[in-house]
């Protein structure tokens, strides 16, 4: 029922909205919550376990029983709290965790059985037997359990992450947080402020309260403008601080397009990561629900609740309210709905002194003992001076007293502290570094002390910033703190609940405490108790308050349960922001990468690399008829190949030499200028890292090459050694691999090709295998390189990446000319595995030189990393598996990668093991698959047959152990 | 968490990658395999309390740091580079 | 004989011009990374400043003016960017050139402050990083080098081979500012 007048929303804008399908109209302003409840709905959801009908409890993000699904589809975001939501015209809600219609639930049903699933159920039920697990219960369990559904398609929605830095953030801005912000910037701070509303002031807003003789709005309207004033502060609102995390890191989720139909680039969500040097919690506190018998039906809320609803968006929750408190504040909420023509049926006060503090039927030491209606409240019953006696009421609100809002100063492992003045916990001292608690989520409740504690606060957060602290004035407000004395439960029939969302009641409470779960971590646990998406916001003080007596201890004694980020439920698509689809990882292209895709290559990746697979001519049906084609093109005339992706490193330096001697096992100071050398990397723990080709350009130069799978981690581990073990060496090295555009050119014709390009031919003396140096190509300076991973006569020609592309379609349409043309990296697999060639698939980080027949390439003149444990006992043993080559010699000629290998009569499992295939291919230069694998002592067994079997992919088959080098084992295409 | 690059300020720990403790720095000089290798390779305190770390800037100066920390509170007590550190030591 | 033609790994991928905001190629002069070899770092300073006029710039820094600018972009080591580098200044320092393995990006706006904040963990707010601050850091997943060259214009430079990459995410966070800026 709204009431004329009152509120905050804008009458003059009329929103639509819909509700489980059916239309509604509420105003700008509105909350979901408040729409309904202005429109009469006051069944909402229906809970967890029982299914019982609830309404809106709260006004605020901890609301535990208004949670619904926005939106149909894709992008369906289930449990969303109706009491946070915004609504805007065109906003399709439905409410959520029902079967059928929300009024005619049919696991209602559940409802009848309580004791069916009290805690522990799932535990005691579902042992026995076993085989009922996968065909029965947990069917079953999974259509009934979790809150809310999602779509299960792609979410189409835009999310974004952010960051913000500021020396100063304030977390709430109820009068704490406007007097903290506004101190911190005249102290001269950046600050930000947030405020988890749509609008800012807090508790005021939702008060009929004055500051310094002004209605509360109207202070913060005003205290608004001075923090625009000082240029200083930054307002976020919309944004709930999520976390506090090291170094002053806090996490914050903003609502940026969830109140609003905006545009697909519009973020539905911004998780910001802050930055802050100091910072001041003025969360506030939040009302504690009162535990008696049915105190979860529609029409049952938080006083403070109701108060909101209507100060902020002129509803009244009721049209014959009564009130359970236990404290002098909530009776502001009779008074209030007085002023504005509500009628009050009656206010309970669990405190035998308390007094009236208006005209309305007040009960002093009374107690709500039971409810009535099923889909909405129609009557309480109070127990009065020893008799009963029923009120009829369609709204009850109710208030415990508050807890202080201290979540945030858990989150770093502090543990709160149990305050008997204000029977609630209050964060320890120094509970997160550098964030200072002020105000209610101190235990603070009047608002003149709130005030006076932000500025306080923000004071202190500037002067161990080492700033100035400004002389603030602290403005006139109440100083009533309201008076509560706890109530833990209301004792009579019926089910007390605690945990709305999670269907936990008082009973379940004291069953855990039975059942030896007496440690709050426990019984939390066999409870479900606070692990709802309110985190027990609601229900934590009040069942451990519950336990604590179950158990004949004190409350600070009990203990408690930490409260862990985020403080409210933080959505995977906010957390994860960016990182979808093409968000997921950068896409490194090549230079030729246009041109591969112009000839029909499908692209494959190669860490963040995309390479051509290979390249499909006419005719060509299956990969492999391609691929045989390019390796026989190639080895008959000259391939080209793009092997940009090769990590590159420029070395100079007067100690490049020693260094580079260092790094690998091999020398390098030795080699020649314009020569080139294969090195071999390893940990220092023997291991191989990685290997590749060095060329020295100059007496001090030298460039050396990496895998493309290793090139970021060789860079950090050059950065290592130089920096942490080597700084006496003068050597400066950077990373060349994007500078340069690099093609293999190979194959007998390859140098006929390079000699219709360069500016000046070049002959076997001028370049001959292993050699190196600068080129003109096509007026362009270059590098030329002759190396080979083909077993071929080949080079590698480097240009500046701005030449890249034109170079590779000249190399390629030449190459065509001369009866070649591109390969892709299934030929280049097959050539090199055809010449026993290396690559991670074989030093995959557990193999030594010794495995791979390079134990003669650790240098004995030299220290260089990871020598000394290449001496270690086993790594040398005979048995160890050594890289072989292996051909098949059974009736199923395929060879599989990562199969393992068996003697020949030994039995296909894991303790006969000896040795596992890694690399295999068709070549059609031999016309048989080949394969390289390790196996025991396998130099000394060539020619013998062992069996190989793929146990996944269901291959066996009979091997004959050959050398690695299947082709041409002089080397003589490669010097020809 | 962040850390105070000497050289960049102080950033944001999605920029750094650890290593480990600190033992790193101090390669032996022994030729062949030993009992300090061992040490060097395999042996590790595991404190509740202050250690020193190597961590990688390597999504800025890609300096090493050495950075004396605290595993109970995660306090950072001090940030170096690893070369200086290193020539300290030497 | 044809020549070789250069392209830029954003070619047709800039300018976007997104509510006021820009997002455009900075050239492709010469870029030259500059590593004073050890005791030689006062020697390469004076040989680069009588060379270009500008000396090694401390770190997060840059000196110099655009044209002939020397950006601080990592421990010892700058970037001399469009100005050429010979052997005065080589026998001082490793040179090694980079010419072609940066793409260079200029954002430039009001709020460009807002885009790079969905991009980098940096602090670029106005009071802390001033015109002629350099820093390295990431944008999005990728290494980056970061100079603020105008109060509304920040100069980025990204690995070419990720200019595509780099070019969808200043699209997005440019779109999703524009959005935001809106709704109010
Ligand atoms: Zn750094």
């Amino acid at each position: 029922m709204r009431i004329e007048g009152k509120g905050r929303i804008d009458v003059s804008t009329p929103v639509k909205f819909s509700f489980d399908g059916q239309g509604y109209t509420g105003f700008k302003g509105d909350t979901l919550a408040s729409a309904l409840l202005a429109s009469g709905v006051k069944l909402v959801g229906r809970s967890f376990k029982y299914h019982r009908p609830r309404g809106v409890l709260t006004a605020g993000s901890e609301e535990p029983n208004a949670m619904v699904e926005i939106g149909r589809g894709a992008a369906q975001v289930p449990n969303v709290r109706a009491t946070v939501q915004e609504i805007y015209d065109g906003l399709d809600a439905y409410s959520q965790n029902r079967m059928g219609p929300l009024a005619y639930d049919l696991l209602s049903v559940n409802d009848l059985f309580p004791n069916f699933l009290s805690a522990g159920f799932y535990y005691k039920t579902f042992m026995w037997p076993r085989a009922f697990w996968e065909k029965l219960y947990e069917p079953v369990i999974r259509r009934a359990a979790g809150l809310g559904s999602l779509s299960g398609k792609h979410n189409p929605d835009h999310y974004e992450k952010a960051f913000a830095h500021c020396d100063i953030l304030v977390i709430g801005s109820g009068p704490t947080g406007l007097m903290a912000a506004l101190t911190a910037a005249l102290g001269g701070a950046d600050v930000i402020l947030c405020e988890e509303s749509n609008e800012f002031g807090g508790r005021l807003l939702s008060e009929d309260e004055e500051i310094d003789g002004q209605p509360g709005a109207e202070w913060v309207a005003s205290m608004l403008d001075a923090l625009r004033d000082t240029g200083r502060v930054r307002l976020m609102s919309r944004t709930t601080v999520t976390g506090a995390y090291d170094q002053g890191t806090y996490g914050a989720l903003e609502r940026v397009g969830l109140h609003v139909n905006g545009p697909a680039e519009l973020p539905k969500e911004c998780f910001w990561r802050i930055n802050a040097r100091q910072a001041v919690l003025a969360a506030g506190a939040l009302e504690r629900p009162l535990a008696f018998p049915m105190n979860d039906r529609p029409g049952i809320m938080m006083a403070s609740a109701v108060r909101s609803y209507l100060h902020r968006y002129g509803v009244a929750a009721g049209r014959k309210v009564t009130l359970f408190a236990t404290n002098d504040d909530a009776h502001r909420t009779a008074l209030d709905l007085m002023a504005n023509g509500v009628e009050i049926a009656g206010v309970v006060d669990a405190r035998p002194d308390a007094n009236a503090q208006g005209d309305y039927p007040f009960f002093a030491g009374a107690e709500v003992i039971t409810t009535k209606g099923r889909k909405a409240l129609t009557e309480i019953t109070i127990r009065h001076n020893g008799s009963e006696q029923k009120i009829a009421t369609d709204c009850l609100a109710m208030s415990g007293g508050w807890n202080p809002t201290l979540h945030m100063t858990c989150h770093m492992n502090s543990r709160p502290v149990w305050n008997e003045e204000i029977a609630g916990f209050v964060p320890a001292d120094d509970a997160v570094p550098g964030l200072i608690p002020a105000g209610a989520c101190k235990g603070t409740y009047s608002t003149a002390g709130c005030l006076a504690e932000g500025v306080e606060a923000a004071k202190q957060a500037l002067s161990a910033l080492g700033g100035k602290t400004p002389e603030v004035e602290i403005p006139q407000a109440s100083d009533a703190v309201g008076g509560s004395k706890p109530l833990w439960l209301v004792s009579g029939k019926g089910r007390a609940w605690l945990d709305f969302a999670n269907d936990v009641t008082s009973k379940d409470i004291k069953l855990a405490a039975q059942e030896a779960f007496t440690s709050v971590e426990h019984m939390k646990r066999y409870t479900t108790q606070g692990m709802a998406p309110d985190q027990g916001k609601n229900s934590n003080i009040g069942a451990l308050a519950i336990l604590a007596d179950a158990t004949g201890r004190a409350i600070p004694e009990t203990g408690t349960t930490t409260y862990r980020p985020p403080y409210v439920p933080v959505s995977i698509s906010a957390l994860g922001a960016g990182a979808q689809g093409k968000g997921f990882a950068p896409e490194r292209f090549t230079t030729s990468h246009d041109a591969s895709i112009e000839r029909g290559a499908p692209m494959i990746t190669a860490g963040l690399w995309y390479r051509p697979s290979y390249f499909p001519r006419p005719g060509e049906t299956t990969w492999r008829q391609s691929c045989d084609r390019e390796v026989n093109m190639t080895r008959s005339a000259v391939g080209i190949c793009d092997v940009s992706t090769l990590g590159k490193i420029d070395i100079q330096g007067p100690d490049a030499g020693a260094f580079l001697d260092f790094v690998y096992t091999n020398m390098f100071s030795t080699l020649k200028v314009g020569r080139v050398r294969y090195g071999l990397m390893l940990r220092e723990d023997g291991h191989v890292m990685d290997d590749g080709t060095t060329a020295r350009l100059g007496e001090s130069h030298y460039v050396m090459t990496t895998t493309t799978a290793a090139a970021g981690e060789v860079m950090k581990h050059l950065d290592f050694v130089q920096q942490c073990l080597r700084p006496d060496l003068n050597v400066r090295f950077i990373s060349v691999t994007e500078q340069w555009a690099q093609f293999s050119v190979v194959g007998p014709k390859s140098r006929d090709l390079l000699n219709g390009l360069l500016d000046a031919p070049i002959d076997n003396d001028s370049f001959p295998y292993m050699g190196c140096g600068e080129v003109s190509v096509m007026g362009v300076r270059g590098r030329l390189f002759r190396i080979s991973f083909s077993g071929e006569h080949a080079y590698e020609i480097a240009v500046p990446s701005r030449y890249g592309e034109a170079l590779y379609r000249q190399l390629v349409t030449q190459a065509e000319t001369l009866g070649g043309g591109a390969y892709g990296m299934e030929a280049l697999n097959v050539m090199r595995v055809e010449k026993g060639f290396i690559t991670h698939s074989e030093i995959d980080g557990r193999v030594v030189p010794f495995d791979i027949g390079m134990d003669r390439m650790v240098s004995a003149k030299k220290m260089c990393i990871g020598k000394p444990a290449t001496l270690r006992e086993g790594l040398k043993e005979t048995d160890r598996p050594q890289l072989v080559g292996l051909k098949p010699v059974g009736a199923v000629k395929e060879l599989t990668a990562g199969a393992r290998l068996f003697s020949a009569g030994a039995d296909a499992t894991r303790v006969n093991v000896e040795g596992y295939t890694t690399s295999v291919g068709f070549s059609p230069s031999l016309g048989h698959f080949i394969g390289l694998g390790f196996l025991k002592d396998g130099p000394n067994r060539m020619g013998e047959v062992v069996k190989m079997v793929d146990h996944v992919r269901k291959v066996e088959t009979t091997v004959e152990v050959c050398s690695p080098v299947f082709l041409d084992p002089e080397g003589e295409k490669l010097r020809g | 968490m962040r850390i105070k690059c000497p050289l960049c300020g102080d950033r944001d720990s999605r920029e750094f990658t650890p290593m480990g403790h600190e033992t790193y720095m101090n390669r032996p000089d022994d030729e062949g395999w030993s009992p300090a290798w061992d040490n060097y390779l395999h042996l590790r305190d595991n404190p509740a309390g202050v250690t020193r770390e190597l961590w990688y800037h390597g999504a800025g100066c890609t300096s090493w740091l050495r950075v004396e920390r605290d595993t109970v509170t995660h306090d950072i007590l001090r940030v170096e580079l690893a070369s200086d550190a290193k020539r300290g030591n030497a | 004989m044809v020549k070789l033609l250069a392209k830029s790994p954003v070619e047709g991928l800039v300018p976007l011009e997104i509510n006021g905001l820009t997002l455009t190629e900075s050239g492709l002069g010469p870029v030259t990374s500059v590593a004073p070899y050890a005791g030689q770092e006062a020697a390469a300073s004076g040989a680069l400043k009588a060379l270009i006029g500008a000396e090694m710039p401390s770190p997060n820094r840059s000196t110099g003016r655009e044209g002939a600018r020397v950006i601080w972009t990592g421990a010892g080591q700058a970037m001399v960017v469009g100005a050429d580098v010979d052997a005065s200044l080589a026998q001082h320092a490793a040179l090694t050139d980079q010419s072609d393995a940066w793409v260079t990006f200029r954002l430039q706006g009001q709020g460009v402050e807002d885009v790079l904040a969905r991009l980098t963990p940096l602090d670029l707010n106005p009071g802390v990083f001033k015109t002629g601050h350099a820093a390295r850091s990431q944008l999005g997943h990728m290494n980056a080098v970061f100079l603020k060259v105008a109060a509304d214009a920040f100069e980025i430079m990204i690995f070419r081979s990720m200019a595509r990459t780099a070019v969808h995410e200043f699209e997005i966070a440019m779109k999703a500012v524009a959005a935001r800026a809106a709704l109010s």
